[in-house]
């Protein structure tokens, strides 16, 4: 086996700084095959020396473009030229930031807060390696075969995009060593042994398939990444053809940091493997050296372990409670997005200034510009004509909203231990909400159904009055009182605001969900099915339950885990922590919601 | 390996060998003009035909190409899945159509109707007609509205002072498909009109001076991942199928969609000749599945067995029914059959049904398993 360049035992411990120097090569070899890298990591000079060395390495006439942070579709797609437009009389267009970095490379700006739409409109590129435009009048096609640095600043719960996460190759987090000098000097000889590679073994596709399958990645795209990574990295290691190290190299870099959960314990692993992957036959390629004693599979699977984050198993536990937050987030995600597609600006549209809107003065200019020749303008006075159809209007960003609902147990057996604690804490929470500008609302379920006693509103007074006045007695309908707080929640969702919701019970449902007293079994089934349809409608993660039993029964327990929600008994907790704890969950929805928008 | 080259998994397009030492541009190079079909054609499609499962999605969109009476297709999964590819693979299989040489929106000319611009030509005598490949169009992200349903010519405009109407996406994809990827995230108000021109089959344009209408009748076929965002319920029932589509689970599959889409990637037009026989069967096996629907028997047991169907899961309104059986007609021709069985019927009404039922929040079976439930009750095991 040849020395590579930059030296990895398949399962050693990855060394920050010779990984990242390894990454910026292999990019540099191939970056339209691998998609690109999200650069985690705060700016400053290790980022710099990276990005330094990504370029070094890069043929020197590739481009390198950087896209701001909230890019216009214009920009980034390409479009009207106005200046052009207006001189030649005749449309000129435009070309966009992904036709300017054709065979080279996009800098993404804080891509942890990439807009969705954004996001797509790149991943539109990556896939196709062209970006369409049919936009101002134009139809336009143009190459746009690039690699992507998704530039990565975020904090603890933000992340790019999924949607461009999963078509970039490698996902590397910058801890402050530099990138190791030991970079190859020139990738001239290893661009051309690339080009030469012959198809990969059979074995070495079905090794990074099944690691992929054993930690738990459904997307096809990794895989296939990693396949590509293999074959950059026996180009640059001077091999012929892909070999064990490579597909191990590719599993640690490509497919470890992409892991949902910690492959099978080596024995049951080693078992499903050996019926599934078939270990390879006659591959003379595949297996020489020291990996010769182990199956091919078992290797690249061992490098992906060794290098999975640490903190993956306490992520994992992490996510379990809060449900959904872990694989795919799509529990702040699905309000967050939808959120984001109505108060999000998407630019200017065409619209009239006078029905409330703002003008967007250049935008309107631009759709003038055109025209000017056609309609007789520049000729007597040298005005420009606008007319109405010219019109266009800002899209104002809308805030993120949430809307506190608070779902409360005003059942005798409730009333009869502490509603007058629950609205305690509950005056606490409203005086919070009123401080976020959050609306809130008020459901109270007993007797034989629930009521929304107070509709969504911003007005603390009425809150407060309502809260105040709460009647209690009678039983414990707990599924209509979810089902209420479920309909309530999707019309907050459908009108782009993040519901949140707070129920405060006891959880000793007795009231079935027709209305009727049918013994505790049914009553508790029911409430439990209601939770996790409310858990299905995307509010998990966006639940807290305050339980108010004395004594905190294991019902409430599994209640809260139906909707996927933290279990605050109310004895232990005093009404500052709770209060603590539905502005952390805000918080997260929140910044859910800015990763999203 | 020969190009680096990224694309959709499973196919998409593949890209002609890495490019040689380009020179530098200035940053903000105007490309000229507006070429209009810049040259996207040249690109070789993944084969249709070497897609690796995901069985649904395929008869589903082979049912649309036969009868594009059935609506519409909606395909909703994971990422990575092949959604785009398959689309856009499709474009390969369609036999070509005759239409009426120097129509711009390819006029049938068995049509009596078509645009006015045929209207009046046929008045005069016999059209002349060429063949002409399907178009199956696709919408990109972040399209504006004029582009869309057309707009006025501004070359002809600013050159010759001459009023003209300049088609958009809706008259090229007239008699073909239009396909819009992530179509959760398209912009409501291009959904609703896309959904209103779909449905009526013309588009009706005023705007900028102009009064147009002229045909536009296509199959709509969207995709997208529900984690980005759903669609609006609104919407669902307004395609005709619904497929869901997931990651293959088994190995050997995920193996095999790696190594042919690497195989591809390494030599597009090899890998295509090697699927050139699959894909003319298909495309021939469309061809007569055509022929064939007109003269289809659809037995009354069908449809009353559809009907049954429908009643015991609650669907709104006539069109899961009339979409059910159609579908299953078109799959009864793609299969050779001269009538439907209670097996086609099987076979398409998932896709025909899950999207058009009322949700029941206690209910918390998925759509599918509901539809498989109220099939085994109504027709039996």
């Amino acid at each position: 086996m040849t020395t590579a360049p930059p030296k990895v035992a398949p399962g050693a411990a990855p060394e920050t700084g010779a990984e990242a120097a390894l990454v910026a090569a292999l990019l540099a070899l191939d970056p339209v095959g691998l998609g690109g890298v999200a650069l985690r990591g705060p700016p400053g000079p290790a980022r710099e020396a990276w990005l330094a060395l990504l370029r070094r390495l890069l043929p020197r006439e590739a481009p390198w473009r950087r896209v701001p942070p909230g890019v216009a579709d214009g920009r980034l797609l390409g479009g009207l030229d106005l200046p052009g437009t207006l001189q030649a009389g005749r449309r000129i267009a435009e070309r966009g930031l992904l036709a300017e970095a054709d065979g080279g490379v996009l800098l993404l700006a804080m891509a942890e807060r990439l807009p969705a739409a954004t996001a797509l409109r790149l991943a539109a590129a990556l896939d196709t390696g062209e970006v369409r435009v049919e936009r101002d009048g134009l139809a336009l096609c143009q190459p746009a075969r690039l690699g992507l640095v998704a530039l990565d600043e975020g904090l603890e719960e933000e992340r790019p995009p999924v949607a461009l996460l999963d078509r970039l190759a490698f996902h590397l987090t910058l801890d402050g060593a530099p990138p190791d000098a030991a970079a190859p000097a020139s990738l001239r000889a290893a661009r051309a042994r690339l080009r030469r590679l012959p198809p990969p073994a059979p074995a070495v596709i079905e090794a990074l398939c099944a690691t992929a399958v054993a930690l738990g990645i459904a997307s096809l795209r990794a895989p296939l990444l990693a396949l590509r990574a293999a074959q950059a990295a026996a180009a640059l290691a001077g091999r012929r053809a892909v070999e064990a190290a490579d597909a191990a190299l590719a599993a640690r870099l490509v497919l470890a940091p992409r892991a949902t959960r910690l492959p099978a314990p080596e024995e049951a692993a080693e078992e499903e493997e050996a019926a599934e992957a078939r270990p390879p036959e006659a591959t003379p390629e595949a297996a020489p050296g020291e990996a010769a004693a182990q199956t091919l599979p078992d290797v690249v699977l061992a490098a992906a372990r060794a290098a999975l984050p640490p903190e993956l198993l306490a992520h994992l536990a992490a996510a379990a409670p809060v449900a959904g937050a872990g694989a795919g987030g799509e529990g702040r995600k699905g309000p967050a997005r939808q959120a984001a597609r109505r108060g999000r600006p998407v630019g200017t549209r065409a619209g009239d200034p006078r029905a409330g809107f703002r003008l967007s003065l250049v935008e309107t200019l631009r759709a003038a510009a055109p025209w000017q020749r056609l309609r007789g303008a520049g000729g007597a006075g040298a005005r420009i004509a606008v007319r109405r159809e010219d019109f266009r209007v800002l899209r104002l960003r809308r805030p993120a909203e949430t809307t506190t609902v608070f779902v409360v147990d005003a059942s005798g057996s409730a009333a009869l231990h502490r509603l007058a604690e629950a609205k305690g804490a509950a005056e606490l929470l409203l005086a919070a909400c009123y401080a976020r500008r959050d609306r809130v609302a008020l459901i109270s379920f007993r007797g034989s159904g629930a009521e929304l006693l107070l509709p969504p509103t911003r007005s603390l007074v009425r809150a407060r009055r309502c809260l105040a006045a709460l009647p209690g007695g009678g039983g414990t309908p707990l599924a209509l009182g979810l089902e209420a707080a479920r309909a309530l929640a999707a019309t907050e969702r459908r009108q782009g605001r993040t519901p949140l919701l707070v129920l405060l019970t006891d959880g000793r449902a007795n009231i079935s969900r027709e209305g009727r007293a049918a013994g505790r079994a049914q009553a508790e089934a029911d409430a439990l099915a209601a939770g996790r349809a409310l858990r299905r409608e995307g509010c998990a993660g966006a639940v807290l339950l305050v339980d108010m039993a004395p004594r905190p029964q294991a019902f409430a327990r599994d209640l809260a885990e139906a909707l996927g929600a933290p279990h605050l008994p109310l004895p232990a907790a005093d009404p500052a922590l709770l209060s603590a704890a539905v502005q952390r969950t805000a918080a997260r929805l929140v910044a859910g919601h800015g990763a999203a928008a | 390996m020969t190009g680096p080259v990224n694309g959709a998994i499973n196919g998409a397009a593949a890209h002609p060998p890495p490019r040689r030492a380009a020179a530098p541009r200035p940053a903000r190079a105007a490309a000229r003009a507006a070429p209009k079909e810049a040259a996207s054609g040249r690109r070789t499609p993944y084969p249709f035909s070497a897609l690796v499962g995901q069985e649904e999605m395929r008869l589903a969109l082979l049912a649309a190409a036969v009868d594009p009476g059935i609506g519409g297709v909606l395909v909703f999964g994971d990422r990575g899945t092949g959604k785009s590819t398959a689309v856009r693979a499709l474009a390969a299989l369609l036999p070509p159509m005759r239409a009426v040489r120097g129509c711009r929106y390819a006029c049938d000319p068995a049509d009596r109707a078509g645009c006015e611009d045929c209207r009046a030509r046929r008045s005069r005598g016999a059209l002349p007609t060429h063949s002409l490949p399907v178009p199956v169009i696709d919408l990109p992200l972040g399209a504006t509205e004029d582009r869309v349903v057309g707009t006025l010519d501004l070359e002809r405009a600013l050159a010759a002072g001459v009023k003209s109407f300049e088609p958009g996406l809706l008259a090229r994809a007239h008699r073909g498909f239009l396909y819009i990827d992530e179509v959760n995230l398209l912009e409501d108000h291009l959904v609703d009109l896309l959904l209103d021109v779909a449905a009526s089959g013309e588009n009706l344009v005023e705007r900028d001076g102009l009064s147009i209408r002229h045909p536009a009748r296509f199959v709509l076929v969207g995709s997208g991942n529900p984690e980005e965002g759903e669609l609006r319920p609104q919407l669902l029932d307004r395609f005709g199928l619904s497929v869901e589509i997931r990651t293959p689970e088994v190995l050997a599959d995920r193996v095999e969609v790696i190594r042919r889409r690497d195989a591809f990637e390494r030599e597009p037009e090899g890998f295509a000749a090697l699927w050139a026989e699959e894909e003319a069967a298909t495309r021939q096996r469309i061809a007569e599945a055509r022929g064939r629907i007109g003269a289809m028997a659809t037995p009354v047991a069908i449809l009353e067995a559809a009907a049954r169907l429908c009643l015991a899961l609650g669907t709104d309104g006539l069109r899961g029914e009339l979409t059910l059986v159609r579908a299953a007609r078109a799959v009864a021709a793609l299969e050779g059959e001269a009538a439907v069985t209670l097996a086609h019927l099987r076979r398409v009404a998932p896709a025909a049904l899950r999207h058009r039922l009322r949700r029941n929040p206690l209910d918390e079976a998925a759509s599918t398993t509901r539809v498989e439930r109220a099939m085994a009750e109504v027709l039996g095991a």
